[in-house]
């Protein structure tokens, strides 16, 4: 099963893999990261390995693993 | 399980000083990535802009040069003909390409020097605080047009794509945005094709990437992306140029 890595830290929060996921599989994290902005993270289901989520980050946070 | 898709090479591991949901990171990368691709880095030269770029060479992993306002394409010409083998290219947004820099580029392009140039079109004038650039749109907002851009007293946005093909020494121009994955590959590919266009010694390429600017617009990351998809394409549409 494909899965995604997200860096937190790395996260700005734009939200755009959450706009492009067509799986769902992305949600905004419920905690903070250390810069206080609010995270995305991965639900852990299925995932089809698109790659859409890496393409659109504009900082790079995402690896996609297949 | 095998990684298909990670930071690339050319792209150093450090957090960037963009806003949240900035069109730059995604450019900066699909420069990496084509970089790596076809294995020049080191033969390659990026020359930064002034602007929101302006530290773009913290981000590469490879030579790169700054140069002032709006000059970029003519320091770019002075590396490329001390060193012809190198690849050149510059990274420019609106206000230094198209505004300032808009005699530097007419005449970089009209000598056709064999040289890449990305241009990051977010119609705002983002370092300095939002302000009015020559490719605003009529009707937008902006910190020196608080009730839009009327074309009485500012004029017309300015179509620099359309304007610089017009020239025999150009050789591709193509407008790419990054508002979706799939236009994201699409200004992969053109980029990609306007260095293999140097590496063949074609001439001047342009790839003019339209790309959001949330905080200036005044719009969530992901309503940002959707107004230049709906918004900005009507003024300037995607597509190869020339």
């Amino acid at each position: 099963m494909p899965k995604i890595t997200i860096d937190k830290e790395r996260c700005k929060g734009c939200q755009l893999c959450i706009l492009y996921c067509p799986k769902g599989q992305i949600r905004p994290d419920k905690n903070l990261n250390k810069k206080g902005i609010q995270p995305v993270v991965f639900l852990g289901g299925d995932c089809s390995g698109c790659k859409f989520c890496a393409i659109i980050c504009p900082d790079a946070a995402i690896e996609v693993y297949k | 399980m095998d990684k298909i898709f990670g930071r690339p090479k050319s792209l150093r591991d450090i957090p960037t000083h963009y806003c949240s949901g900035c069109g730059h990171g995604i450019a900066h990368r699909l420069i990496s990535e084509v970089v790596d691709e076809l294995d020049i880095r080191e033969r390659i030269i990026g020359v930064a802009p002034i602007g929101c770029a302006v530290i773009a060479y913290d981000y590469w992993d490879f030579d790169c040069c700054e140069a002032a306002h709006g000059r970029a394409l003519a320091v770019a010409t002075g590396i490329k003909r001390v060193r012809p083998e190198a690849i050149v290219f510059t990274y420019q947004g609106d206000g230094d390409l198209v505004a300032i820099g808009c005699a530097e580029t007419i005449h970089a392009a009209n000598r056709g020097e064999n040289l890449t140039t990305v241009f990051i079109n977010n119609a705002v004038y983002g370092m300095t605080g939002g302000q009015m650039a020559p490719t605003t749109l009529l009707n937008q907002k902006t910190a020196t047009t608080p009730f839009g851009r009327d074309a009485k007293s500012a004029g017309y946005p300015l179509k620099i794509s359309e304007l610089l093909a017009q020239l025999s020494g150009v050789y591709y121009v193509e407008r790419v945005s990054t508002d979706s994955p799939v236009k994201v590959l699409a200004a992969k590919r053109a980029i990609k094709q306007a260095f293999i266009n140097q590496i063949e010694g074609k001439g001047f390429s342009l790839v003019e990437i339209l790309s959001a600017c949330p905080t200036y617009l005044g719009m969530k990351p992901t309503a940002a992306v959707k107004w230049v998809r709906e918004e900005m394409t009507k003024e300037f549409p995607l597509g190869k140029i020339k």
